[in-house]
């Protein structure tokens, strides 16, 4: 966990959004009173990922316990400083293993080890114009298989932050995920050993990462 | 032995249990001993350089299972939760006016002690530092469908007291025979023993050091039993686990809003 000296990596919790695009939110409406879901969310949909996941830059993703793919959230993270404030942007690969539910997620879905791709660097939001449109876009090997932008969230992030910060400030340091966009069957983009993936955006430090098979007897 | 981390005197302390209250022993004041109303007592939880991982089970005693939902669950229903959720011994928990159902969770907390990755039910225990308790609380109100049980129920901040002590896992040799209670305004109001777990201690470290590295001060609340009530702003609830400690919070109403900048003359 340590080569990376120097890497940046999340000086605090690091929370994800679900449903946060418009096109994911669309798709899903229709069943969103179907068992088990029952209503639309009506409070921001959360999840968490710990530091064991934390992937400096530089550092591959090794599929273990007979996983063979991974599917990828290519998401914005917002890192907050004081008062409430985004301090500074961070491109971030969320890995997850691909579910269909939304209802009871399992923290083996979404917590492995090395489940959150780091770029080198954090950019302070000093540095940047206007972000509020910002897309980033994801390759696959030298393949474009992606491009999300602000501009397609169903609520802008300040709506978003404000929502949230109503009933779990914020503390510097942690990091706010904006969500990502699926692809137009609502899956996410999928990796398997081999495959190296991009994710890219103006202004900011991208995201590179190789995803390895399972070490011999490890799977 | 017992251990805790309190405020005295204007700096932080790690104090170890004595007849008096506490002894202090690393800070400006090492070497005092106290009483226990004489400090403020943080969650006795060494500090990290890292974000901290709070593991929270659902579920995990048979008889809540039973009453809650359905058949006991298959493999652990466990979610996360922040390190600002956290809040030490004695301290005020805010109550959200308009919410009709906030209810206590009387759980025991494992701290863990060294880099746990694969480790087999049989050595589960020998990772582990050591033991505390948590009051879950849980405001129902919110309960939603989507990525259940979501933050908004579970990870307000500061309304997962923790403490008061860290008892060393040496002291504990069975975590699966601990009686734990809750009283609200001292009246007995859940009774239960980690016994009834569904997943038990070493289970629950095999379980998630499958697929996760479990790191040193990490954390894993491991479920509470039936008889969960409201609770009210106002209510002191102590949830006391046999052998671990006594943990009191106070239900408060949110502080009126102040301005965020002070007026001008």
């Amino acid at each position: 966990m340590n080569q990376a000296l120097g890497h940046w990596q999340p000086a605090g919790t690091v929370y994800g959004g679900l449903l946060t695009f418009s096109r994911e939110w669309d798709l899903w409406a229709p069943r969103m009173q179907d068992k088990p879901y029952l209503a639309p969310p009506r409070a921001p949909v959360l999840y968490i990922k710990s530091a064991n996941t934390f992937s400096p830059a530089g550092q591959s993703l090794r599929l273990e316990d007979g996983l063979t793919e991974v599917a990828l959230c290519a998401t914005l993270g917002l890192v907050m400083g004081e008062e409430g404030q985004v301090q500074a942007l961070a491109l971030l690969a969320d890995w997850m293993v691909p579910h269909a539910s939304y209802f009871r997620p399992a923290v083996r879905w979404r917590c492995r080890d090395g489940f959150l791709g780091l770029p080198a660097q954090a950019t302070p939001v000093a540095h940047l114009g206007d972000w509020s449109a910002l897309s980033w876009q994801v390759w696959r090997n030298d393949e474009l298989v992606q491009t999300s932008s602000l501009a397609q969230l169903r609520e802008p992030v300040s709506k978003r932050l404000a929502d949230l910060q109503a009933f779990m400030p914020l503390q510097p340091g942690e990091v706010l995920m904006v969500g990502s966009d699926c692809l137009p069957d609502g899956t996410r983009p999928l990796f398997g050993p081999g495959d190296r993936v991009r994710i890219s955006a103006p202004g900011l430090v991208s995201v590179e990462q190789g995803i390895e098979p399972a070490k011999e007897g490890m799977a | 032995m017992k251990h805790a981390r309190v405020a005295y005197e204007g700096a932080i302390h790690d104090a170890v249990a004595h007849p008096d209250g506490l002894r202090l022993t690393h800070g400006p004041h090492a070497g005092r001993c106290v009483s226990e109303d004489a400090v403020v007592w943080l969650p006795p939880l060494r500090p990290l350089a890292r974000p901290r991982t709070i593991l929270a089970l659902g579920l995990n005693y048979a008889e809540r299972a039973s009453t809650l939902e359905f058949k006991a669950p298959e493999e652990p229903l466990a979610f996360m939760k922040g390190e600002s959720s956290l809040i030490g011994h004695r301290a005020h928990t805010v109550r959200p006016p308009a919410v009709k159902n906030m209810h206590y969770e009387c759980e025991l907390a494992v701290i863990i002690g060294q880099p746990a990755r694969r480790v087999p039910r049989a050595r589960a225990l020998s990772v582990v530092d050591g033991y505390t308790v948590a009051n879950d609380y849980a405001i129902r109100d919110d309960l939603e469908n989507w990525y259940r049980p979501n933050l908004k129920v579970k990870n307000r901040p500061g309304a997962t007291p923790i403490g008061p002590w860290r008892v060393d896992a040496a002291d504990v040799p069975d975590p699966s025979a601990l009686r734990l209670h809750t009283t609200v305004n001292g009246q007995r109001t859940q009774s239960g023993s980690t016994a009834d777990m569904i997943f038990d201690v070493p289970s629950l470290i095999e379980y998630f050091s499958h697929f996760m590295t479990l790191l040193p001060g990490d954390v894993i609340l491991t479920g509470t039993p039936d008889g969960v009530i409201n609770c009210v702003a106002g209510d002191v609830i102590v949830t006391t686990i046999e052998g671990i400690g006594a943990l009191q919070n106070t239900l408060v109403a949110p502080p009126a809003p102040t301005p965020s900048t002070s007026p001008t003359p």
